[in-house]
């Protein structure tokens, strides 16, 4: 046993790559045999990591979900912001550039939109709550934007401690509802085409929920959606702290 | 050799890394603007020029390839590293801000899409 532990904790990248591909198998059998291919193999792949997240997290009272298991450490590289991003751009391989021009008015305003929407959403229900102080509104507001714009507005505008977790929790919910009810919703809100994937990661920001709904829902999407997510956080990060905090200022 | 590929994949990511970051000093926000997005063109540009064939056709390619074709497993390893046990502990405020700010985003989708639309079909007719 001891031998086996060690052996897990000295290869725990190959050991993700293992367990991963395991998920991988057993979620496109399930998806074919139970769903008849309805539900795509990956959505279930990721349901399941999300399943697996919240026990590893419950177990271990970690913040990095299963990895925190000592012998799954290896999800942690594996689906850490490093590899995330290098295979994010690997999906741009072979894309036009002029399927990008064709949407990249509609990308940039839907950058904009994305972050002023979520972020009013977010503070109107911090109001509906109770909360009257500006930096606070504007936190939980922002956190509605991504789970990084919520902390690091809420330190620039020095929101209680409590706040920030707060905001972080909610752009969690954001983004594990955007991997989950992507798919969902795909047909409904016309997600096809490049073009509106553009939109679609433009709105949602969230660069691993976008990654993941779009995996679940078509992965010739992937890259036109992550193309504008990635640009969300830093739009947001640069609006939370300064105009939006003003104008929540003003009003409250 | 299957390496240039990897190497080129790796150039852009890094110099894609290296102007987000500038970026986000130059407009004074602690957060890197848009790397992975500006990488993504990068590597749109060299895929799409004669200049960078020998990184981009045949082995090398595939090294391109395998990435890509990576993205899903490593997508699932990273729903799997996510803090949800925090998210399920945010109680009823956090929850309804996430739920609200996603189900308004959707709605916006096809409306933000056809107002793209709407400027390319007149560049097409004329």
């Amino acid at each position: 046993m001891e031998i086996i532990e060690s052996v897990f904790v000295r290869n725990n990248l190959i050991v993700a790559f293992a367990a991963v591909g395991m998920v991988m198998w057993i979620s496109y059998f399930l998806a074919d045999r139970l769903t008849n291919g309805r539900i795509h193999g990956s959505a279930i792949a990721i349901a399941l990591g999300l399943l697996a997240a919240y026990f590893g997290g419950v177990a271990t009272g970690g913040n990095t979900g299963v990895a925190d298991v000592a012998l799954l450490g290896g999800i942690g590289l594996m689906g850490g912001g490093m590899m995330r991003d290098f295979a994010i751009v690997a999906t741009a391989f072979g894309v036009h550039l002029s399927e990008l021009k064709k949407a990249g008015m509609a990308g940039v305003i839907s950058i904009f939109a994305g972050v002023i929407v979520s972020f009013v959403v977010g503070a109107a229900i911090a109001v509906m709550f109770g909360y009257t102080d500006a930096a606070e509104i504007t936190t939980i507001g922002a956190g509605a934007v991504t789970y990084i714009v919520g902390p690091v507005t809420g330190e620039a505008i020095g929101a209680s401690n409590e706040v920030i977790t707060l905001s972080v929790a909610a752009g969690l919910v954001k983004s594990i509802l955007v991997m989950i009810g992507t798919p969902l919703v795909a047909k409904l809100i016309g997600l096809d085409n490049p073009q509106s994937a553009m939109v679609f990661g433009g709105l949602m920001g969230t660069t691993s929920g976008v990654a993941a709904g779009l995996a679940a829902t078509d992965p010739k999407l992937v890259p036109y959606g992550a193309m504008t997510a990635t640009f969300y956080t830093g739009v947001g990060c640069l609006l939370g702290p300064s105009i939006l905090f003003f104008i929540v200022s003003a009003m409250f | 050799m299957i390496v240039y590929g990897v190497a080129l994949l790796s150039v852009c990511l890094i110099l894609g890394m290296i102007v987000g970051d500038t970026l986000g000093v130059l407009l004074g926000v602690e957060a890197n603007v848009g790397g992975v997005g500006i990488a993504m063109l990068l590597l749109v540009l060299a895929s799409n020029s004669d200049r960078f064939k020998s990184l981009t056709h045949d082995a090398a390619g595939s090294g391109i390839h395998f990435w890509s074709a990576m993205y899903i497993p490593i997508v699932v390893a990273m729903a799997a590293r996510q803090n949800v046990a925090a998210a399920v502990d945010g109680g009823m405020l956090a929850l309804l801000a996430g739920v609200a700010a996603v189900a308004v985003s959707f709605a916006l989708v096809p409306v933000l899409s056809k107002m793209g639309k709407a400027p390319a079909a007149k560049g097409e007719e004329a």
